[in-house]
């Protein structure tokens, strides 16, 4: 027993590591904020080009979506990372995490907004095209708000997968929380600090899984 | 009736999807303050030509004209004719995320570019007319199937169309509620609104209507005042869709 508070709950240890998981949470919510917010609206785009009637438009749309599903998030950060510098585009690390993310997290948003989109019945549609608005004031303000709302709690559960994918960050050297708990256990030699991670982790996103299961719940209710 | 020109001339109109011909080449015209009821039986077209005439569908050849605008031309600008044109459905179609305010707004708000203090004043003066003002915030969820009807014509009646389209808008309706939006129609002729109805309830055709077109197979039958038509049709079609309506 006192070999394992020893190694993974040392409260010294925690002290000296605290500094650095401050400034590795700060930086994970920072990423949160510019990638969920980036991949919610590049997802939104990717549903309603979706939705266009032309063929040629739409088909470019389903193989971007398909291909950034299918491909690995790792790989790709570490490729436009690492990769991409050998084309010539040497991005800093947080516009490279960026850039993955919105590749990667877009194409799922997208799904889940082309998944709601097409849940709200084509009669609305008539209904407002047949007051005058036009295609773009109806998606706007008829489809688009009703499709969201049907899709909220997949929204809030891609969005908890997103949070805890922006470790993977710490794979070029960006300073996130679980970076900074990696740096912290190297140089105490102690799995402390991985640990406190995972528990900022869990009571960061702890409230947004209670979130989700009300949803969930009263979804079945009113099945 | 009266001869002014009509405000909605239909000419020639043909509507196929793929390889079925929905519309045969129809001819109608409807003149300003006239109330004219299409009846018929279901698959002849009737839906069609009421949605061809704001282009909900699009016409596969043929003419129609709104006030004397061909809106069919090249660079006709869509939005603008549907706003003189009103549409009810019968499913209501009210947006349910809005409250029935928001519903009968939206297009003043969005469309017309009005602020909102004017599209409420315009909204609610619409919800007066229907008798639902005192529904404004509540939502369509809320509300019995007439009431939703009754909102929806609000919605229609709010950007002061010239000419209101009905499709079947009693039909999705509970026996008991069709009264209401019946009475509301029938306040909307008094006041002189153009109005082409496709439903079933024949009663009221009788009573209201200017004149009765029958359709059949994607073309217009018969067609005159509902007298004549229901007492003494001509063709043996419409009699037996006459009885078989009124055995009901």
């Amino acid at each position: 027993m006192d070999v394992i508070l020893q190694n993974f709950l040392n409260l010294k240890i925690l002290g000296e590591a605290a500094p650095y998981l401050w400034s590795g949470f700060k930086m994970t919510l920072l990423l949160c904020m510019v990638v969920v917010p980036l991949g919610v609206a590049g997802g939104l785009a990717v549903a309603l080009a979706s939705t266009l009637k032309s063929k040629w438009l739409r088909w470019p749309v389903v193989a971007y979506v398909d291909f950034f599903r299918a491909f690995p998030p790792l790989v790709l950060l570490i490729f436009i990372a690492f990769g991409l510098p050998f084309l010539g585009l040497d991005l800093p690390a947080f516009a490279a995490v960026a850039l993955a993310f919105l590749l990667n997290t877009s194409s799922y948003y997208g799904e889940i907004f082309r998944a709601g989109i097409e849940s709200i019945p084509r009669q609305q549609f008539e209904a407002a095209r047949s007051t005058g608005l036009n295609a773009a004031q109806t998606l706007a303000w008829v489809i688009v708000p009703q499709a969201t709302r049907n899709v909220i709690p997949d929204l809030i559960s891609n969005t908890l997968e997103v949070a805890k994918l922006t470790s993977i960050a710490s794979v070029v050297a960006l300073p996130e929380l679980l970076y900074a708990a990696r740096q912290g256990q190297a140089l105490t030699y102690n799995a402390t600090p991985i640990i406190a991670a995972g528990i900022i982790y869990v009571a960061c996103l702890w409230p947004l899984v209670r979130l989700l299961s009300r949803f969930e719940h009263r979804q079945i209710a009113l099945h | 009736m009266n001869d002014r020109p009509p405000i909605l001339d239909v000419a020639e109109l043909r509507k196929s999807f793929g390889h079925l011909e929905v519309l045969k080449g129809v001819d109608l015209q409807v003149r300003p303050r006239e109330l004219v009821f299409i009846i018929g039986p279901s698959g002849s077209g009737k839906s069609t030509l009421l949605r061809c005439c704001n282009r909900l569908e699009e016409p596969t050849s043929g003419s129609i004209r709104v006030e004397g605008m061909d809106i069919m031309a090249p660079g006709v600008d869509i939005n603008l004719v549907r706003r003189r044109i009103g549409m009810v459905f019968q499913s209501f179609n009210l947006y349910p995320h809005l409250n029935v305010l928001g519903n009968v707004t939206l297009a003043l708000r969005k469309a017309l570019n009005k602020p909102r203090a004017e599209a409420e004043e315009a909204g609610m003066q619409a919800l007066a007319r229907v008798g639902l003002a005192n529904k404004a915030k509540a939502y369509p969820n809320e509300l019995s199937g007439g009431q939703q009807q009754r909102v929806a014509i609000a919605r229609a009646l709010a950007l002061e169309p010239t000419i209101m389209l009905f499709d079947e808008p009693t039909s999705a309706l509970d026996p008991e509620l069709v009264g209401s939006v019946l009475a509301v129609m029938r306040e909307m002729r008094e006041s002189g609104m153009t109005m082409v109805v496709v439903s079933h309830e024949m009663r009221f055709a009788r009573s209201a209507a200017d004149r009765v077109v029958f359709m059949d197979q994607g073309m217009i039958l018969e067609q005159g005042q509902p007298e004549k038509l229901f007492n003494a049709p001509d063709h043996a079609r419409l009699k037996q869709f006459i009885s078989s309506i009124e055995r009901h």
